[in-house]
C-alpha cells in the first residue's frame, strides 16, 4: 500500500515539476498548446517518437534490474562505449543510416569488447575496473578516429552518425521503433519465461549449479539482451548516457523495494516516467537535447526517492535519528531522577538540580537544558529558587506521568540485568553496560515475556527494588510498608 | 569517392610536417602536448590503476563538464582560470558524491558510481547545448578533443617572449608538480596503496592522501580534457601502467617506462592521424591500444615457449 503512495507522489512531483520548468522556458498559452499536442497524439511523428521512448524506457528499465543486482552497472558502461566502433564500420559497410547495418556491426563490436574483458581478466592480472577502464576507452577511441575519417569522407547522408554520440530523437523512424519494439518485447519475454532461473543465478550461483542450470548459457543470453537493449535506444539518448537509463531506474526502485518481481516493475515505470517527462521538455524547448534531459528526470526522480521515501529516505531517517537521540536523553534523565530519589529510599519526593547533575555527571547548565524539555512533556515540575545566582538549588518532582515513564525505563533496566544474569549466565557486573542500551528500545510485550521467564521478581542482580506495575499505578513507593 | 583507407605516401606522413619552421613548430607543439599529457596521465595513472580507482578517473572527467560551464557562467568570462577552478571543483563534488552514496546508501558502489558520473555528464551536455552561443566549447570536442587546435590558442608571453599556447605551459606545470609529489611522497604512496594497515601502523594520513591524489587527478584530468576529450583521459590513465605491467612488477620501472611509452603514444599518434586524416587524441590511443596488444601477445608468448622448456626443478 505505502508503496503505491510513495509511486503516486512521485508522479505528483514530477508533473509539478516539469510544470514549472516548462513554465520557465515559455509562455502559458504556447505551453498549453504544446502540451495539448504531445499528449494529444494526433500527429504520427509525435506518436512515434512517444512509442519509441516509451517502449525504451520499459525495455531499459527491465534490463537495468538485472544489470544493478547483479552489479553489471560499469559493465553496461563499457558495453555501450565499446559499440561504438561497430556502429561506425556499420556505416560505413552500408553506406548510410541504415539501421540494421548498424546494429549488428555494433552487436559485433559489443561481443568483442565483453569477449575481451573476460579474455583480460583469465589470462592477466590486470583488475576488473583497469580492463573495463582498457576496453572502454581503447574501443571507443577506434570508433572516434573512424568517426573522424567518415567526416571527411563524402558519403551521402552523414549527418546521422553523430546522433549517436549524443542521441537525436527528431530523426526516430517508424522502423527505429519498431526494432525498440521488438528488443523490449523480447527482453520482456526473456523474463517472463525464465524469471526463476535469473533470480537463482544471480543471487546464488553456487545452488544454481547445483540444481543443474546452465549458469553460462543464461550470462550470455542476458548479455546478448543487454547489447541489444543498449544499442537500441542509443539513437534516443546516445552512446554516453544510454548506460544512466540502465542504472539510475533500477537503482531507484532498489531503493524502494527487495523483491525482485516488484523491482523489475518499478524500474520499468520510472524509466517510463523518465523517458516521457524528458522527451516532454525537449519538446516544450526548441533546442534542448533529449538525451541528457531524459536522464537528468531520472536523475530528479532518484534524489526524490533517495531523500523523502518515508520508509528509508535520507531525510526521515535524520528525523528518526534526532527523535531517537532525544528520546534517549529524555530518558537517561528520568532514570538519573528515580535513582536519586532511590537514594532517600523514597522519604522525599523532590531533589535538587545539583544532585541530578552530579548523577548525569554534567554541569548544572546543561542538566537545565535537559529538564526544560521534560517540563515541556509534562513529566517534571520544577520549582525556581528566588535568587537565580543559584539554579542548582532549584528543586524538581516527577508527574504522574513522569513517574509512570521513570518506573518504567528504571523497570525494563533492571529486568534485563536479571534477565541476562539468571537466563545468559552473565556475571551481575558485566550485565550494565548491555542494559544500558536495551531499556531504550524494550517494547511491552518482550517486558511481559521477560516477567514470565522471570516469574515476577522484586529484586534486581545488585539486590535494588524492580519497581512493578502496582507501583507505577500507585504513583509512590514505600519500602517501610513491605 | 575517397577510399576508407588513404594510400601511405611517406614523404606526406613524414617528410612534410617538418618541411618549413612554421609547419615544424606547430607539429612540434602537438607532438610535445600529446607526450605531456599522456606522461602526467600516466604517471599518476599508475597509482590510480593499483588502487582500483581506474573508473573513479572515469567518473570525475566526465562529471568536469558542468563545472567548466558553471565557471563560465558565474565570472562571465572564458578565461582559463574560472573554468579551470569551475571543472576542478566540480570533479571533488563529483567524487564526493560518489563516496557519500556508497557509504551512506544502500545502493551498490558500482551502481552509485555510473549513476552519478552520467547525471553530471547530461547536466553538462544539456548546459553546453544551451550556451552553444556563448562559449567556443562544442559538445563533440568534448568527446575526443582538439589537440590539433591548441597551436592555435592564445600564447603565454612573459614581455616579448613567447612561450608557447597556454595549454602547454599549463601541462608542463602540472608534470612538474606530478613528478616532484611522486618523488616526495613515494613511499606514502606505495604502501598506502598496497597495505592500509600497514601504512596506518606507520602512521600515515590514509584519508589525507588519498584525497591529495583525488585532488591531483582532478587537475591532471581538467588540464588533459582540451586536448583529449573526456573519455579518452581514461585511456590515458590505464593503459601505460597496465602495459608496463607486463614486462615489470617493480612500481619504479612502471613509472619510468611511462616515459618511452608517452613518446611513443605521442609520435605515433600524430603519424597515424596524419596518415589516416582522422582525430589526433583518437589515435595517439589506438597507438595505446597497439602497444597494450603487441605487449600481451609477446608475454603470453614468452610464457608460451618458457612453458615448453623443461622446468628447472
Amino acid at each position: 500500500m505505502k508503496k503505491y503512495v510513495c509511486l503516486g507522489v512521485i508522479l505528483l512531483f514530477i508533473l509539478i515539476t516539469q510544470f514549472l520548468h516548462a513554465q520557465e522556458i515559455h509562455q502559458s498559452s504556447d505551453l498549453y498548446d504544446k502540451t495539448i499536442q504531445f499528449f494529444s497524439f494526433k500527429e504520427k511523428s509525435v506518436r512515434v517518437v512517444i512509442t519509441g521512448i516509451v517502449l525504451m524506457g520499459c525495455g531499459c528499465g527491465l534490463m537495468g534490474g538485472f544489470v544493478v543486482t547483479r552489479k553489471l552497472s560499469l559493465f553496461g558502461d563499457t558495453l555501450s562505449h565499446a559499440v561504438l566502433p561497430g556502429v561506425a564500420v556499420g556505416f560505413i559497410w552500408s553506406q548510410s543510416k541504415n539501421s540494421v547495418g548498424i546494429i549488428i556491426g555494433a552487436m559485433i563490436a559489443g561481443f568483442i569488447g565483453v569477449f575481451l574483458i573476460s579474455l583480460i581478466r583469465k589470462t592477466t592480472r590486470i583488475h576488473l575496473d583497469s580492463a573495463l577502464g582498457l576496453v572502454l576507452s581503447g574501443l571507443y577511441a577506434i570508433g572516434i578516429c573512424l568517426l573522424t575519417r567518415i567526416q571527411k569522407l563524402d558519403y551521402g547522408n552523414q549527418s546521422g552518425i553523430d546522433h549517436y554520440l549524443f542521441g537525436q530523437i527528431a530523426g526516430l523512424s517508424s522502423a527505429d521503433t519498431m526494432i525498440i519494439g521488438l528488443s523490449t518485447i523480447l527482453t520482456a519475454l526473456f523474463i517472463l519465461i525464465l524469471y526463476k532461473e535469473m533470480l537463482i543465478t544471480g543471487f546464488d550461483q553456487a545452488f544454481a549449479s547445483s540444481i543443474g542450470l546452465p549458469i553460462d548459457l543464461l550470462q550470455y543470453i542476458l548479455w546478448t539482451l543487454l547489447a541489444f537493449t543498449v544499442i537500441t535506444s542509443l539513437q534516443i539518448v546516445g552512446i554516453i548516457l544510454v548506460s544512466a537509463l540502465l542504472i539510475i531506474p533500477a537503482a531507484t526502485s532498489s531503493l524502494i523495494t527487495q523483491r525482485m518481481g516488484s523491482l523489475l516493475i518499478c524500474s520499468a515505470l520510472f524509466g517510463i516516467i523518465a523517458g516521457l517527462s524528458g522527451c516532454y521538455l525537449s519538446f516544450l524547448g526548441n533546442h534542448l537535447p533529449t538525451g541528457p534531459l531524459i536522464v537528468l528526470s531520472s536523475t530528479s526522480i532518484f534524489l526524490f526517492v533517495l531523500f523523502l521515501n518515508p520508509k528509508n529516505g535520507v531525510l526521515f531517517e535524520k528525523l528518526n535519528f534526532m527523535k531517537n537521540k532525544q528520546k534517549v536523553l529524555i530518558e537517561n534523565t528520568l532514570k538519573a531522577i528515580y535513582q536519586e530519589l532511590e537514594k532517600k529510599d523514597f522519604t522525599q519526593d523532590q531533589i535538587s538540580l545539583n544532585e541530578l547533575a552530579k548523577r548525569r555527571r554534567r554541569s548544572v547548565a546543561e542538566v537545565q537544558k535537559e529538564t526544560d524539555i521534560l517540563v515541556k512533556k509534562e513529566y517534571i515540575h520544577i520549582f525556581k529558587k528566588k535568587s537565580p545566582k543559584l539554579p542548582g538549588e532549584s528543586t524538581i518532582c516527577l508527574t504522574p506521568s513522569g513517574w509512570s515513564e521513570a518506573c518504567r525505563i528504571v523497570r525494563n533496566h533492571r529486568l534485563w540485568e536479571l534477565y541476562l544474569t539468571n537466563q545468559a549466565q552473565y556475571a551481575p557486573d558485566h550485565v550494565h553496560e548491555d542494559a544500558e542500551k536495551i531499556e531504550h528500545i524494550l517494547g511491552n510485550e518482550t517486558v511481559r515475556q521477560i516477567e514470565k521467564i522471570l516469574s515476577n521478581p522484586r529484586k534486581d542482580p545488585h539486590g535494588k527494588l524492580i519497581p512493578s506495575q502496582f507501583d507505577i499505578d500507585r504513583g509512590y513507593i514505600n519500602l517501610n510498608s513491605k | 569517392m575517397k577510399p576508407f583507407f588513404p594510400t601511405f605516401d611517406y614523404t606526406d606522413v613524414f617528410i612534410a610536417p617538418w618541411a618549413t619552421t612554421n609547419d615544424f613548430i606547430w607539429n612540434g607543439q602537438i607532438i610535445l602536448m600529446g607526450f605531456l599529457v599522456s606522461l602526467s596521465c600516466g604517471l599518476i595513472g599508475t597509482f590510480i590503476v593499483l588502487r582500483k580507482l581506474a573508473l573513479m578517473g572515469d567518473a570525475i572527467s566526465h562529471s568536469i563538464l558542468p563545472g567548466l560551464v558553471a565557471g563560465i557562467i558565474i565570472f562571465q568570462s572564458k578565461a582559463i582560470v574560472p573554468m579551470f577552478i569551475g571543472a576542478c571543483f566540480a570533479g571533488l563534488f563529483c567524487s564526493f558524491c560518489i563516496e557519500w552514496l556508497q557509504t551512506k546508501t544502500p545502493l551498490k558502489p558500482d551502481a552509485a558510481l555510473g549513476l552519478t558520473f552520467t547525471s553530471f555528464f547530461a547536466l553538462g551536455v544539456l548546459a553546453v547545448s544551451q550556451m552553444g552561443h556563448h562559449i567556443h566549447i562544442d559538445a563533440e570536442c568534448l568527446l575526443y578533443g582538439e589537440i590539433g587546435m591548441i597551436p592555435l590558442l592564445e600564447n603565454i608571453s612573459v614581455g616579448s617572449v613567447s612561450f608557447g599556447p597556454y595549454p602547454i605551459g599549463i601541462m608542463v606545470i602540472i608534470s612538474i608538480i606530478i613528478i616532484l609529489m611522486l618523488i616526495i611522497f613515494y613511499r606514502q604512496l606505495l604502501v598506502t596503496s598496497f597495505d592500509q594497515a600497514l601504512s596506518i601502523s606507520l602512521g600515515f594520513p590514509l584519508k589525507k592522501i588519498h584525497y591529495a591524489l583525488m585532488t591531483l587527478l582532478a587537475l591532471t584530468i581538467v588540464s588533459a580534457f582540451e586536448a583529449v576529450g573526456v573519455i579518452l583521459v581514461v585511456a590515458m590513465l590505464v593503459f601505460p601502467s597496465t602495459t608496463a605491467s607486463f614486462f615489470f612488477t617493480r612500481i619504479p620501472a612502471i613509472l619510468i617506462f611511462t616515459f618511452p611509452l608517452s613518446i611513443i603514444y605521442s609520435v605515433g599518434g600524430f603519424f597515424l592521424a596524419r596518415w589516416m586524416d582522422c582525430s589526433i587524441a583518437g589515435a595517439m590511443v589506438v597507438v595505446a591500444v597497439l602497444c597494450f596488444l603487441s605487449a600481451w601477445i609477446i608475454t603470453a608468448r614468452m610464457n608460451f615457449f618458457s612453458n615448453l622448456l623443461p622446468s628447472k626443478n
